[in-house]
């Protein structure tokens, strides 16, 4: 019992992870239609600024985390600018390849930045444990637990009562009707993109503080996080912390449990299987848990 | 009465593959250019241009398929890499002839496309892209762990069996003369895109290619002229993977080698990238589109590379040493990837094929501009 409580602990900070990074996908499709497949760069790029502004320039922690996050919002908004813009009624493919596009510039241009060593992000949360009963929390993961809910609470918040956040929405739902409104799409859009970023590098610093270290690879985990913005719905919030969550248990227990019980499905199973989960839900429900259905008219 | 060249007067004719007395030279040129390369070129431009005819192959089956039936895929690498362990097991471990395999290997595609490419008929779009980016790290696992027929997560040697009709395609004999294994090897590969290329051409200006253009156009309305999206659609994913395992065999021929991490995660996903970007340079929904794009993607690394090791980029840093450059090979090449894809998006969406197009339309009614 304990190894299962312990698991779904450590399956529900990883589910945190995912579900911050697939709220920054969601963010964007939700407001502009678009699958930001840069948001991995998005994700690396903060991480890295957060690493530049703890260790190279020696700020505190809860600062530098600050401005990773305003530099992410300023990085997001600029890529929208610059080539999304000009994208707006393309088709879906050409749009999704500009971001493909985007992530492999961002990557590459990161490393050749900071280099392909692990780095150690400098939090103040380390490798500190908490003992409750007979678990051991991570500090790490507490906080990563922690700075989620305040994310995706805000969020409902701003969607919900300021009036930005319900023009995006009405952006979303009709960008003709929005524009009569006197709704600026495209303030709109650089905004999504914004916080989109902002998220992105809160995300990035999550996944690299703690135990976990600082290195390229963590662009990789934001790839993992398409099976829980999926499972969820490309177009539901609260889906991207179901699904975040779900995955992230499933993932936590299947690693601790399959190569005992299952081992013929073979080693590091439990890093295909989100994409397993996603395929399965995906043939049962084709938009995702809480995505809303596409109606399509000839 | 002499009429304009570009009149048709019958269907057949429009859908004619040589157009003009034009066309039928530059063909005849392109065969000779064939024959003649391997004598000409030097081993490492033989070496380049048979990686870029298994580009060229690989594209055109995703041309099919993305081009000229709309459906995203990001897992293309995963049948790349179903052909070349194909190619190790059957061709090296069963010792099957060349005759057997290669066709094994293409037909093993086709099944695995068919297997896939329902879900093409539920889901669109970004949901089609992030499910086929999930079967790259699928097959990623899958090859990492079939350890007797992968060989784990080391990778393999591929020793396939390389006889046709009594000659060795990796060391041909023709007339007493002896060939190298570069200029063998260009032969047979450029002959198989060129067999290929014919295949994709006739199937695209016949009556599927005229349904799979519909499909991609509008797949609710070809459904209601009476278009079957599930036979098209699946189709389309087993040629697309028929053709990528094909061009995957011949990559193991080419490489000897083959590894996991080359066709899943995140290399996968690269190598994936990379066929995308071949189309998109080259032309999207177009045969011959497929072919010039290949000659950027497949040979720009390589020639980055060579440059590279001459230290003829300051700014990169080589293999060999030299710390004074700031970016590594691999990254520049990732990099100029994303740059080539996202500028060609913006500025040239057709691609090289468009650029072609409109001198081609220039110059038919030269000195008529108009």
């Amino acid at each position: 019992m304990t190894e299962f409580l312990q698991l779904t602990f450590q399956g529900v900070a990883l589910g945190s992870q995912y579900a911050l990074i697939a709220l920054g996908f969601v963010v964007i499709y939700k407001a502009t239609g678009v699958i930001n497949f840069a948001q991995g760069g998005f994700v690396l790029v903060g991480a890295y600024l957060g690493y530049n502004f703890t260790q190279t320039w020696d700020l505190p922690f809860y600062l530098a985390l600050v401005m990773a996050m305003v530099a992410g919002a300023i990085l997001g908004a600029v890529v929208e600018r610059l080539l999304l813009r000009h994208m707006v009624g393309q088709p879906v493919f050409a749009v999704l390849m500009i971001t493909i596009g985007l992530l492999f510039v961002l990557e590459q241009t990161a490393t050749s930045v900071w280099g392909f060593d692990n780095l150690n992000l400098g939090d103040p949360w380390g490798i500190d444990t908490v003992k409750v009963g007979d678990l051991n929390l991570a500090v790490a993961d507490l906080w990563t637990i922690g700075l989620a809910a305040v994310a995706m609470l805000l969020f409902f918040a701003f969607f919900r009562y300021t009036a930005t956040g319900v023009a995006m929405r009405a952006t979303a739902l009709d960008q003709e009707a929005a524009v009569a409104q006197g709704i600026s799409a495209g303030r709109i859009f650089a905004l999504a993109w914004a916080v989109s970023g902002a998220v992105a590098a809160l995300g990035g610093v999550t996944l690299a503080a703690g135990p976990a270290q600082l290195a390229p690879g963590i662009s990789f985990v934001a790839l993992a996080a398409f099976p829980a913005m999926i499972l969820g719905g490309l177009d539901s919030p609260a889906g991207a912390v179901v699904g975040g969550i779900v995955i992230g248990v499933t993932q936590s227990l299947t690693a601790g449990y399959q190569p005992d019980h299952a081992e013929w499905l073979g080693t590091n199973f439990h890093i295909v299987m989100p994409y397993v989960v996603m395929i399965l839900i995906l043939l049962v429900r084709p938009y995702g848990l809480f995505g809303t259905r596409e109606v399509r008219r000839v | 009465m002499s009429r304009a060249r570009d009149l048709h007067v019958s269907y057949a004719q429009q859908l004619r593959l040589v157009t003009s007395s034009w066309a039928g030279a530059g063909f005849l040129a392109l065969a000779l250019a064939w024959l003649a390369a391997p004598l000409v070129l030097s081993e490492f431009q033989l070496d380049v241009g048979a990686r870029v005819a298994i580009f060229a192959l690989g594209a055109i089956g995703l041309n099919l398929l993305t081009g000229f039936t709309g459906q995203v895929s990001l897992g293309h690498a995963f049948f790349i890499g179903t052909g070349a362990y194909g190619a190790a097991w059957a061709g090296g471990d069963q010792e099957w002839p060349l005759w057997l395999w290669l066709p094994g290997i293409t037909l093993l595609g086709v099944v695995l496309g068919a297997v896939i490419g329902p879900f093409a008929l539920r889901l669109r779009g970004n949901y089609l892209a992030i499910v086929t980016l999930g079967l790259l790290f699928i097959g990623e696992h899958v090859f990492n762990n079939w350890d007797s027929v992968t060989g784990g997560g080391a990778g393999r040697s591929v020793e396939a069996e390389t006889t046709l009709a009594g000659l060795d395609v990796t060391s041909l004999e023709l007339f007493g003369r002896e060939f190298e294994r570069e200029q063998s090897l260009f032969w047979f590969t450029w002959l198989i895109v060129g067999l290929g290329a014919l295949l994709a051409k006739n199937l695209v200006r016949s009556r599927p290619g005229r349904a799979m253009q519909a499909v991609r156009d509008r797949d609710l309305a070809a459904e209601v002229i009476g278009v079957s999206l599930a036979r098209y659609k699946v189709g389309a994913f087993a040629i697309s993977s028929g053709y990528a395992a094909l061009a995957g065999g011949l990559f193991g021929v080419l490489q000897r080698y083959v590894s996991p991490t080359e066709f899943g995660g995140q290399l996968g996903l690269f190598l994936s990238i990379q066929y995308i970007a071949i189309i998109i340079v080259g032309g999207i929904g177009t045969v011959f589109g497929s072919v010039l794009g290949a000659f950027i993607v497949g040979a720009m690394p390589r020639i980055i590379e060579s440059l590279s090791q001459d230290r003829d980029l300051p700014f990169v840093f080589g293999d060999a040493g030299g710390s004074d450059g700031f970016i590594s090979v691999f990254s520049l090449n990732q990099a100029l990837f994303g740059v080539l894809i996202v500028a060609f998006l913006l500025f040239e969406p057709r691609g090289l094929a468009a650029i072609w197009f409109r001198l081609k339309a220039y110059f038919r009614s030269w000195p008529f501009s108009y």
